[in-house]
Order: C-alpha cells, then sequence, then structure tokens
C-alpha cells in the first residue's frame, strides 16, 4: 500500500497544521511515512503545497504528477491549479471558499466563478467533493477552524486509508487546549457534511 | 507538538528540527549561523532550545562571523555547527578556505543548505563543489531520519581526521518531515582552552606551506575512512548499477527495480576502489544526482583510471536535466536504460482563467508605505532600483516595480555606488536592517570613500522578517540568558560619515514622499531610514495593537488612488466601491494617507 494525500492552498489557511495531523495519524498508524513542506518566502499570501506520502514502499517526500491518490482543495483557484498533482482516478476535496489574490482584490485581476470551477474539474474528474469549511467553521465557532473541518471531510472520503478515530486523535494532538472544542466541532462537522 | 529535549520514542520530526535534535545528541556546545532558507528553522529553534539544552547558540552578524566563532570554538576543543543556506556559505568562504589549513581540535560541521529550484534564492549553486576547493570532507543526509544519525558520526569523522566537515542538505531533506527515533541526549562541552601552536594556526606564507600538505596528507586518510564507512553502502542486484546521493537515492528507491544501489553519504572523498568495484561487470552505471554532475565526473574519472569498459549514463549522456530539483518522475528519462516505473497521466489543466498568486507584501507591511513613496519622489527620473535579499525583493512587482538588480546579500547598495558612476541614472538602493548590519555598512562607506551620488534606503522593520523574524543588531538579542542592547543604524551611518541620515515613518507616505525628494536632490550619499516593526513579528509576540481602516462609502469618489498607491491586500474593490477587508486590515492608515478626499479613517 502506498497512498499520496497533496494538501493545496494558500499561505495562512492552515495547510502545514492540516499536513501534520495527517502525517501524525499515520505514523500512529504505525505507517512508513515521507512529507514535504513549502517554507520561507512562498507563504507570504502565495500557494503552498504540502505532501504526505504514507505505506510500505514509502521513500520519497516528492511525489510524481499524477501520483497524487488524494487532492484536499483549500481553496478552489488553487485546487484547479494542481489538478496535474492527480489522475483522473484520483480523489479530490474541494473547499468553495475563494482567497482572493491581492491583484483580484484591487481589481486589476478576475476571479473564475466558482462554480465553473468546480464544472471543469468535474468535466475530468468523477471522484471530486465539494465543501463549504468555511461556512461550517464559523458555524463551529470561528473561521479559522476551516483547516479541522477539512480534515473531518477527509476522515469520511471514501478509500481514504486511515480511521475517522486515528484522524481525530491526531487533531487533538496538534492544537493548543483551548482550542481543542472548537476544532472537535469543526472536525465533526466536516465529517458530516461528507458522509451524509 | 515535537518535543526535541526528551530522550527515547518517536516523533515526526522537520529535517531542520531533526538536525538539531542530532546535535543534541552528539553534544554540540557551540553553534552559530545568519538565518537563510531552507536552514532557518534550525536557528531559530536553538534560539528557544539552545539555553535549555545547555549549549551556546548565536546569530552572527553575517555567515562569514559565524564561522568564524565556531572555528575558535572548535580550535579551543569545543564541538561547534555552523550552519547556513548555499549562498550564505560564499560570505563565509574566505574564512572556511584557510580554516581547513588550520584544522580544528574538536568536531566542527559546516552545515550549507542548498536550494534546487531556488524555491527561496537568487540562485542554485551546488556547493559540493566546496568540498573540492577546499579539501574537506562531506557527508550528505537523504532524509530527515538519516540527518539525525549523520550528526554523530560526522562529528566522529571530524574529530578523528581533526578537520571540519562539510554537512551538506537541500531543501527536501531540510524541509521533508518524517518519522525520527530519539537517543540519549549527551551533556555539551560549552568551554575548552586554546593551546597554541604557531605553525598550524598562525597561516602565514612559511606556515601555509606546511599545512597545505598536512591537508593533502589528511584527504589522503579520510579517503581510508570513506571507503570503510557505513554511510557508503550497496543495496540490491542487478546488472544495473546506480551510484546516487541525497534526496536523490529515495526517488531511485522508489521508481526504479532490479538494479543495484551504490549510496554514498561521504562524498568528499568518495570511496574510489568501493566505486570501482562496483562498477566491474556491470552492464551499465547510471549516476542519479540532482544540479550538477559532482558524482557522474568522478565516477568517469574513476572508470578511466580503473580501465573499466563500462558505459556511464547520467547528465553527461543528456538523460537527466542539471537544472531544477528532482521529482520521482524525472527518472522516467532512464527508461531506455533500466527497469523504471510507468506513471500515472497527469489530468489537464482544464481551460479557466486561473488569476496569478505570486507571494505578496503583506496587509499593512511598511515595505509598501516606502515604495509608494520612493514611486511619488522619483517621478519620471531615470532612476536604477538597487534592491536586496529580505522580503522587499517583492517591491519588485506591481504595482511598485521598484527592483531592477539583485544579486546578493548587500549587493544592492554595493552596485549602486558602480551604476552611480557608470551612467548618469539615479541609483536607489533598498535593503532591510539585517542586510545592513550583514554587508550594508561597507556599501555606505565605499559610496561616501569614492563619492558615488546614491540614496541608500534601509527599510528597518525591527527583525530578519523574511526568514521567519530572527533578531539582528539592530533589535538586541534577549534569549540563551544574554541580553544586549540594540545598534543605532542612525548612528551608525552617522559615525561612518554620511551627512544626510533622515528617519522617517513609512506610514506616513507623504511625509516619506518628502524625504525622499529631499534624498534624490541632495548633493551626496543621502541615507534613508524607514522604521516601522513587522505587523506579523508583532502578531506572533501579541503587540499588535487592534485597529482597522473603514472607508466612509458617501466621501469616497472611487478615485482608487489608496489601491494603485498602497496596493494593500486589505483593500478590496467590489461592485466599484473600495471596502477594507477587516480579517486582513490592521489599521496601518497608508491608504487613509494617501486618500485624496480624506474618505479612510482609522477606528480603534
Amino acid at each position: 500500500m502506498k497512498y499520496t494525500v497533496q494538501i493545496v492552498g494558500v499561505g495562512g489557511q492552515g495547510v502545514l497544521l492540516a499536513s501534520n495531523v495527517l502525517g501524525t495519524a499515520a505514523m500512529n498508524a504505525g505507517h512508513r511515512l515521507m512529507m514535504s513542506e513549502v517554507h520561507g518566502m512562498a507563504q507570504r499570501g502565495g500557494s503552498v503545497l504540502s505532501t504526505v506520502r504514507f505505506g510500505d514502499e514509502v521513500y520519497s517526500p516528492l511525489e510524481a504528477e499524477g501520483g497524487a491518490d488524494l487532492i484536499m482543495g483549500f481553496e478552489p483557484a488553487e485546487t484547479v491549479r494542481s489538478l496535474h498533482l492527480g489522475n483522473g482516478s484520483t480523489s479530490i476535496l474541494m473547499n468553495l471558499d475563494p482567497v482572493l489574490p491581492s491583484m483580484v482584490a484591487a481589481g486589476f485581476e478576475e476571479y473564475p466563478d466558482v462554480d465553473l470551477l468546480v464544472e471543469s474539474v468535474r468535466k475530468i474528474n468523477s471522484k471530486l467533493v465539494t465543501i463549504d469549511a468555511t461556512k461550517l467553521a464559523i458555524e463551529a465557532g470561528k473561521a479559522v477552524a476551516a483547516n479541522a473541518v477539512m480534515i473531518g471531510a477527509v476522515a469520511a472520503m471514501r478509500d481514504f486509508p486511515l480511521s475517522k478515530e486515528q484522524l481525530r486523535d491526531a487533531l487533538v494532538a496538534q492544537v493548543p487546549e483551548k482550542f481543542r472544542e472548537l476544532n472537535l466541532k469543526a472536525f465533526e462537522l466536516g465529517f458530516h457534511a461528507i458522509q451524509d | 507538538m515535537s518535543d526535541l529535549l526528551t530522550d527515547g520514542g518517536k516523533q515526526l520530526l522537520l529535517g531542520n528540527e531533526a538536525i538539531v535534535r542530532g546535535l543534541f545528541e552528539a553534544g554540540v556546545g557551540f553553534a552559530s549561523t545568519y538565518p537563510g532558507t531552507p536552514s532557518s528553522e534550525i536557528g531559530n529553534l536553538l534560539e528557544k532550545l539552545s539555553g535549555e539544552a545547555g549549549m551556546y547558540f548565536e546569530f552572527s552578524d553575517n555567515e562569514k562571523l559565524a564561522m568564524e566563532v565556531s572555528a575558535a570554538a572548535a580550535s579551543a576543543g569545543v564541538r561547534s555547527f555552523v550552519f547556513m543556506k548555499h549562498v550564505g556559505l560564499n560570505v563565509a568562504a574566505d574564512p572556511m578556505m584557510t580554516l581547513a589549513y588550520s584544522g580544528v581540535k574538536a568536531g566542527m560541521l559546516i552545515l550549507t543548505a542548498d536550494d534546487p529550484s531556488a524555491h527561496s534564492s537568487q540562485n542554485e549553486q551546488d556547493n559540493r563543489y566546496y568540498s573540492h576547493l577546499s579539501l574537506l570532507p562531506m557527508v550528505e543526509p537523504s532524509t530527515p531520519m538519516g540527518a539525525k544519525a549523520m550528526v554523530p558520526e560526522a562529528y566522529r569523522i571530524s574529530e578523528e581526521l581533526g578537520l571540519p566537515v562539510i554537512f551538506r542538505t537541500t531543501t527536501r531533506v531540510n524541509h521533508a518531515r518524517a518519522p525520527v527515533e530519539f537517543g540519549q541526549r549527551a551533556e555539551p562541552v560549552t568551554k575548552g582552552h586554546f593551546d597554541r601552536d604557531f605553525v598550524r594556526f598562525v597561516n602565514i606564507p612559511a606556515n601555509a606551506r606546511i599545512n597545505r600538505k598536512r591537508l593533502l596528507q589528511l584527504n589522503e586518510k579520510a579517503k581510508e575512512m570513506s571507503e570503510k564507512s557505513p554511510l557508503n553502502f550497496v543495496e540490491g542486484e542487478g546488472s544495473v548499477g546506480v551510484i546516487t546521493s541525497g534526496v536523490a537515492y529515495t526517488y531511485v528507491k522508489e521508481a526504479m527495480s532490479n538494479v543495484s544501489i551504490l549510496k554514498l553519504s561521504f562524498t568528499n572523498p568518495l570511496p574510489e576502489r568501493k566505486i570501482a568495484e562496483f562498477m566491474k561487470g556491470k552492464e551499465r552505471i547510471i549516476v542519479v544526482e540532482e544540479l550538477d554532475p559532482f558524482l557522474e565526473d568522478a565516477v568517469l574519472r574513476i572508470a578511466g583510471q580503473n580501465m573499466l569498459d563500462v558505459p556511464v549514463y547520467g547528465k553527461r549522456s543528456g538523460h537527466l536535466p542539471y537544472a531544477w530539483e528532482y521529482f520521482p518522475d524525472t527518472l522516467s528519462a532512464l527508461s531506455e536504460l533500466a527497469d523504471v516505473k510507468e506513471f500515472r497521466e497527469p489530468m489537464p489543466q482544464p481551460d479557466v482563467k486561473l488569476p496569478a498568486r505570486p507571494p505578496t507584501l503583506c496587509a499593512g507591511c511598511p515595505h509598501r508605505g516606502i515604495f509608494a513613496a520612493t514611486k511619488r519622489a522619483v517621478g519620471k527620473r531615470d532612476v536604477v532600483y538597487c534592491s536586496d535579499i529580505g522580503c522587499y525583493t517583492l517591491g519588485g512587482s506591481p504595482p511598485f516595480n521598484e527592483a531592477d538588480f539583485i544579486i546578493c546579500m548587500g549587493g544592492g547598495a554595493g552596485a549602486a555606488g558602480g551604476f552611480a558612476q557608470a551612467t548618469d541614472q539615479l541609483p536607489i538602493a533598498f535593503m532591510g536592517d539585517s542586510t545592513f548590519f550583514h554587508s550594508g555598512v561597507n556599501p555606505l562607506i565605499n559610496a561616501l570613500f569614492n563619492n558615488h551620488k546614491i540614496v541608500m534606503v534601509v527599510l528597518d522593520n525591527r527583525t530578519t522578517a523574511m526568514t521567519g523574524h530572527q533578531p539582528n543588531p539592530g533589535t538586541g538579542r534577549e534569549f540563551g540568558g544574554v541580553t544586549t542592547q540594540a545598534l543605532d543604524i542612525e548612528s551608525i551611518a552617522r559615525g561612518v560619515g554620511a551627512k544626510f541620515v533622515k528617519q522617517v515613518d513609512p506610514y506616513d507616505i507623504k511625509a516619506a514622499t518628502e524625504v525622499m525628494r529631499e534624498a534624490i536632490e541632495y548633493d551626496g550619499v543621502a541615507v534613508v531610514i524607514t522604521k516601522q516593526a513587522c505587523p506579523l513579528e508583532l502578531k506572533k509576540r501579541r503587540m499588535l495593537e487592534a485597529k482597522v481602516c473603514e472607508v466612509d462609502q458617501a466621501l469616497c469618489v472611487q478615485c482608487f488612488t489608496c489601491l494603485k498607491t498602497v496596493a494593500c491586500p486589505a483593500l478590496v474593490k467590489t461592485d466599484g466601491a473600495v471596502r477594507t477587508d477587516p480579517t486582513q486590515c490592521i489599521g496601518c492608515g497608508m491608504c487613509a494617507n494617501v486618500c485624496p478626499k480624506k474618505a479612510i479613517g482609522v477606528r480603534k
């Protein structure tokens, strides 16, 4: 068994925390594990990518183009930008809440219609699952918990090899005590949004 | 959360965390650096942990100084560790080259973190060549767990030879994360004694000639150690032999089958007999390494010297690329030579135009203010914007476009003097506070000495921001039980003889524009210092005052001066109107400062 998750988003969205939670869960489940992260300049509002790979034959921290089993997209345009990381049978989880690049916010560039983005992915991949993670996070108490919503959603994805309990335990271990309740609530909302 | 101070157990560690743990297990007593990605986290961790770990650590003023203080410690019998990014070693190369002649008494590692694909660098130079240039032994880990284990092993090599050892990593080792088994911490020795040895430590010509010979002899000994080292090993069987090192080894492991692999981690000097032995009887040899053909050229030479009739493939044969980092599928190029796994067809890019998302100056970044002010003050003048290494390189993007020339730390201000002399254009040099202390004072002195008409702008945001907020001489230090006063940039500039030195708050764009106008008009070297703390650093320290800017839509005339001038990500244009995004806005007031209708207010 070998499984690769490519986590894509924008600096500041909690991509690193999410990859740490998935990695910790995989390690605790006894898998071989290699991850790769983006640090430094790209974090200043730029696109970020974290790779989490686990299974018996895992040695490399990077995955080949097309090799992702799951693309976890924290942001719609970034999800579409990263499709080359997966293939036609890759599972895709896509958060529908856009983070506007500065040139879009300033009105110099346009952000495509989110429905159009979803449609363009659906045309080439039948396993796309969408989620309104930010809305669910606000429902849980705070928009910053969107990454916990996304992790909960991954737990409900079909064929994902780690269990809900393994992910939840890893999440609890990663977040500070005072945000535990918020994150657990967000995690459950994410899980049920996909499962139901 | 990782805990690098506990013994035993297994933790999920970043390569740089694993290296720090390796230092604790090797009982290293002294460490120094100038921050640079991808090695920066090592320093941030040591800032936090060195005190408790019982070791001394410093952010040195630049890499050369970091090399010198660590060299002294190891020469006095204290195990030392100096670390930096690849281009940092260029700065530190001068002391390193002769330190190799003297050697060290306790172990010393020189970590160079190379950056294939230049993720956060100005070039992708291959620092393995420094091991040839300096005749220093070199080791290269492939993974975080390998890196941790290699630290104590490299100290053993260093102490057996009495030479510093180059510990070469790349981004995908430093920023990989993997489970790492912990051993026991060793008690660090932090004080030694320097024993005079005139021939060895005083490299005047007569002694240098002797030391050069001694170094060559030590290299013969190092060759034997490399031959026997467990860091170089063979695994797998096949008529095709693959020679590899660093992170490329992990790609070989995953993508190739039915090959025999010679994994090299002690890569200078190379185990030449082992390599020749490995090549004998093979149908062909493939060398898989990132960047330059460092191993491959050695393998070709070894084949020649041993009269081995085995073809060698890699970069020289045109199969593998020289540029940019590898991925597992880079090895597809070898499918005619060996069993390489088939990779999946990537999804096609849908036909939707996606907005670009380059890294950008943060909301409320004070650098925006001085770039806006400079643009206004310059007007239609023919200027050359000499920028430097730091967040302000992002000033090269629209709407500022204020970076025309970037080569290295301190290089912008240095080159500004050349542009002043060799053109009739006005050079304006930008540099950060940390860069000023690193290598910005010399260019100022040079401009004063040679009467170069330059404007030097020091963007003092009270931290070394780009690499993750390290202290610098302009902030003073306060960790590891040492507290020092901040040095004042203005006094230093005046002290070396600059007559025009003005300080301004970059959030006050109007005032900053006035100061920049005066600086441009001034006949001589003009120094402008903009002082305003990095909001990210303030947020981290929980010192950011809660404020927000608001646009009064009744007063706004939709001239968009704020957007065009400051272009802050917290300013959002929707349906023809400008609003601020309260989740991003920090209430710095730059947009309010430039609004011609006073339609923007700052609310606490």
